[in-house]
């Protein structure tokens, strides 16, 4: 028996899908300012912090690389309660959504700090760039350079992961599809559209970034070796 | 009836990792069969199947993997195919392994420098005998680091497949809570066991990205 597609019960829940949609953005957007800001911190304890500080770093990191969202959920939501921390399943989903982006964020700009040699730091200051200058041109954007193709996949996939959440019931998209499935029936369409509509804002999140990418990078050198070949080039004739 | 947390309960989870490995790997054969397809022709086939390919990983990439084993499991069986959880599970898992590994195996294939293959064709090798012997080899070596980072991936996303019922690791402290009522000392033991599983991963893919970047350049 051939199978009848029937997007109509689905449509007519426009409302649900497009508050479930502002819900799962908000909450992306929530986890990704706190997750960075983990990071970053972390990484920068990892690289120039007090030898303790580091090793709690280095721990934070590998406990929630190496363990799944998932059961980071249940402990956060279902654990806490036991030691007397209740959260909602919405703050929930944010600290674990958050926790977790932290560990992988933290590795990723770790690389970008130590992306970039002592040397370039001295050369600056020898040009008599400020201590900020040479931290904004010298260091923050080169590093957030070479790291900007890992951070921004990594980011993706913090977005796609709170479709997650839904298992502890914290308000985003999949809760709002699987509601609406289990009150239409329309298993396979429900799960299409919800499909859909991830990869819409997926795009739609690669595409800021790729914005925002070249806003930052607007006065770098092109990263091929043919800047530093053209600059290098008249001195090597005068000699 | 309520039980408390115990020896008993650590078998029980232990039960639950086995299947959770046994899924991952399933989930790494299959994934990587394809991913392999997938990245070569990725790669090297005519314009039109690298738009197919390039639009399936794409497409894979911006998909929650959540979203993949609904549509297997609830989706699939309300068209006519019904598929037990772990067959589902095991299905939608191996999309997504694939969409990542081609992505991956594409990455280091076109790493290997141009002038590999034309060597290769210039010792007048064919040129399923240049992918043989002179690209992959060295393609190998570049992914093996990657890709182990991939199976801890790999590993951890199996426990999303908790939520279709299929009682794997998280599944079966999800069943354990509801018997003990402990979900503190529940799922830290479940947490401790995916972390003794991805841990050595994880330490070994790090190992093989040093070795690669401290060996001599080709």
């Amino acid at each position: 028996m051939a199978y009848e597609m029937n997007f109509t019960p689905v449509f007519a829940r426009t409302p649900e899908l497009i508050s479930g949609t502002i819900d799962t953005i908000v909450l992306s957007g929530q986890s990704i300012v706190i997750g960075l800001t983990i990071g970053l911190a972390v990484s920068i304890l990892r690289v120039d912090g007090p030898k303790w500080a580091a090793a709690a770093s280095a721990g934070y990191v590998e406990a929630f690389r190496n363990t799944p969202l998932l059961v980071q959920l249940f402990l956060l939501f279902f654990g806490l309660p036991y030691i007397g921390i209740r959260l909602s399943a919405d703050h929930a989903a944010i600290l674990a959504i958050s926790l977790n982006l932290g560990a992988y964020s933290a590795e990723i700009f770790r690389a970008g700090l130590l992306a970039i040699p002592k040397t370039q730091i001295e050369a600056g200051l020898a040009l008599g760039l400020s201590r900020l200058q040479v931290m904004r041109y010298v260091v923050i954007i080169p590093a957030l350079r070479v790291i900007y193709p890992a951070l921004t996949g990594q980011l993706t996939l913090t977005l796609l992961g709170t479709s997650i959440a839904s298992a502890i019931s914290a308000t985003e998209l999949t809760l709002a599809g699987a509601k609406i499935e289990s009150q239409t029936f329309r298993s396979l369409e429900t799960f299409l559209v919800l499909a859909a509509i991830y990869i819409s804002i997926t795009f739609a999140f690669r595409l800021l970034y790729w914005i925002v990418g070249l806003w930052l990078f607007r006065r770098s050198v092109p990263k091929t070796g043919s800047a530093v070949a053209t600059l290098s080039l008249p001195r090597e004739a005068e000699t | 009836m309520i039980q408390s947390f115990g020896w008993q309960s650590v078998q029980f989870l232990f039960h639950g990792l086995i299947w959770t490995v046994g899924l991952s790997v399933c989930t790494f054969v299959c994934g990587g069969i394809f991913g392999l397809i997938f990245a070569l022709a990725r790669a090297l086939g005519p314009r039109w199947l690298q738009l197919i390919v390039a639009g399936y990983i794409q497409l894979v990439q911006a998909t929650p993997l959540l979203i993949l084993i609904f549509l297997a499991f609830y989706g699939l069986s309300f068209a006519g195919f019904y598929f037990p959880p772990l067959a589902a599970a095991a299905i939608s898992l191996s999309i997504y392994a694939t969409a990542f590994l081609a992505d991956i195996w594409r990455g280091c294939i076109e790493a290997i420098p141009r002038t590999q293959w034309e060597a290769a064709d210039a010792l007048a090798l064919s040129r399923i005998q240049r992918l043989r012997y002179v690209i992959l080899p060295q393609a190998f070596r570049i992914a093996l680091g990657p890709t182990v980072g991939f199976m801890v991936q790999i590993v951890k996303n199996t426990s999303v497949t908790a939520l279709i019922g299929f009682v794997e690791l998280t599944r079966a402290g999800q069943l354990l809570n509801n018997m003990t009522f402990q979900p503190f000392h529940v799922f830290l033991t479940v947490a401790a066991f995916y972390f003794a599983v991805c841990y050595p991963l994880s330490w070994w893919s790090e190992k093989l990205k040093e070795r690669k970047s401290a060996g001599p350049a080709h």
